[in-house]
């Protein structure tokens, strides 16, 4: 029988090729990293040649920031990261709680805490957490208005913080009804009835948070609601804003750095 | 020859056929590019509202919803002297189990204390144990026969008028009759200074001088 000529081998997928060695690297040998780095350029690639978002993270990631800048500009994404932990442990909280009223709620965040597999750390890093959030997002505010950056033209991006710092209030105030112990039910009580005093507007204020004239059956599930749909989205979507504005308009130089004089002039002056 | 009109001439005619628009007919004053950006506005603004405004009503549906009148059994009539006050739990708000219960200090109606013009109907005094400054829980304290709250220190004389502390009018009070030598007791309704009567309002609302205005009845409240 005659020897039949060989077929030639399909082509590999770009990834899978073996690439030549780059000019000046190594012996020309290509080892089993070399072929994962590749692998990962590759898929890299094959994602920004059809979304461009590489433009969009360099435009992000690599700003120049002015001289001087210094821990306290870590603040802010301080709290970014609190707010992240906050929606982590609060969604896998949420797979165990039940808002409802009678003994429901109390019983599931005992639940959580006494026999849930680490449920005690995570809610304890959810409850301890959103204190750590307010803490930061004060200093976040005493840095911006110390060092002047609400300044011109940042004026925007402090009102979406201060808004931001309302809405991190009421997660602070819905969130605290939920456990629904005595604690829960009472500051929940006195926080509607402060609500309640302001002129006009408050008593219907209160009967929006309470769904009525009393505290009822599905006041507690207003408040689950609020507090885990409503506001954290807007939360969100408001952190995107303040962050591309951050990016857009660049980071203030701190107030006692000086700015530094031109070399040409430093020279014709002497 | 005179120069042809711009379409972006201030002058320029209402009629699209006078703005040399492509396609433009005899009459036309409304592009049909214009037409097409008004219909998909006004179609989204129909969708988007379609959802927006009944789950918006739906949200704040209960502030005109009005609560229905109830009457509680508190206990039979000799069980409640005319000069000091017996706790007595009642459901307050029906359905939510413990939570929807509250203290009520009851006691027979006295006409030597009890010399206002507006409570004499009533056989009965019921007040309740809802602070007015805030809505924490007062107790009657015997030896100093006042109301007394935890939590701010409000405190409350035998009429449950304000003596002491932040709350900003009289404990509020019930509705009480007495059917079958049972005492019940009815709706809640506040009072100022003078102990009148006004519809219920919630704690740290003021009804002396304007604060009836500022703090007006409302649906949720209203009977």
């Amino acid at each position: 029988m005659p020897k039949l000529p060989k077929l030639p081998a399909p082509p590999l997928p770009g990834p899978l090729q073996t690439p030549p060695p780059r000019p000046g690297e190594g012996n020309g040998k290509v080892g089993p990293l070399d072929h994962a780095a590749n692998g990962g350029i590759a898929v890299v690639d094959w994602v920004d040649e059809r979304t461009s978002l590489s433009g969009a993270a360099r435009w992000m990631m690599f700003r120049k920031v002015p001289k001087g800048t210094n821990w306290f500009y870590t603040l802010g994404s301080a709290t970014m990261f609190a707010f992240l932990n906050q929606a982590v442990t609060g969604v896998f909280l949420a797979m165990y709680y039940r808002p409802d009223v009678s003994g429901g709620a109390y019983e599931s965040v005992r639940y959580i805490t006494n026999d849930v597999f680490l449920g005690q750390f995570v809610r304890g890093m959810h409850k301890w957490g959103s204190t750590v959030m307010v803490v930061l997002v004060f200093l976040h505010m005493g840095r911006t208005f110390f060092f002047g950056a609400y300044k011109y033209p940042r004026e925007l991006n402090w009102v979406i913080g201060v808004v931001l710092l309302i809405l991190t209030m009421v997660m602070s105030f819905t969130g605290y009804l939920l456990p629904f112990d005595q604690r829960a039910y009472w500051a929940t009580v006195v926080g509607v009835n402060i609500n309640g005093t302001g002129p006009l507007v408050g008593p219907y204020l209160s009967d929006f948070l309470r769904g009525g004239a009393e505290f009822g059956s599905t006041t507690l599930s207003r408040f689950y609601a609020i507090h885990m749909l409503l506001v954290p989205g807007l939360i969100a979507g408001l952190i995107g804003a303040h962050l591309y504005l951050v990016a857009k308009l660049g980071t203030t130089a701190p107030p006692w750095s000086k700015a530094e004089k031109d070399v040409e002039l430093r020279k014709s002056e002497a | 020859m005179a120069p042809l009109p711009s379409k972006y001439d201030k002058q320029a005619s209402k009629y699209t056929l006078d703005r040399r628009i492509p396609g433009a007919f005899e009459g036309e004053t409304v592009t049909r590019r214009r037409f097409m950006t008004g219909t998909a506005h006004g179609a989204g603004i129909v969708a988007a509202a379609s959802f927006a405004l009944p789950a918006l009503g739906f949200a704040i549906g209960p502030i005109f919803k009005s609560t229905p009148h109830r009457w509680e059994t508190a206990g039979p009539t000799d069980m409640f002297p005319d000069n000091n006050y017996v706790p007595v739990v009642i459901t307050l708000v029906p359905g939510i189990g413990e939570v929807g219960k509250g203290t009520v200090y009851l006691r027979r109606k006295n006409p030597a204390i009890d010399t206002d013009p507006y409570d004499r109907d009533m056989p009965y005094i019921a007040i309740t144990s809802r602070c007015a400054h805030l809505g924490c829980p007062v107790r009657w304290v015997d030896a100093a026969e006042r109301f007394i709250c935890p939590c701010h220190g409000g405190v409350y004389d035998l009429l449950g008028r304000r003596v002491g502390g932040p709350p900003v009018r009289p404990l509020d009070r019930f509705y009480t009759r007495v059917v079958d030598g049972y005492v019940q007791i009815g709706s809640r309704f506040s009072v100022n200074s003078e102990l009148r009567r006004f519809s219920p309002r919630d704690p740290g609302e003021t009804l002396d001088g304007i604060g009836q205005y500022l703090y007006p009845s409302r649906p949720s409240i209203r009977r």
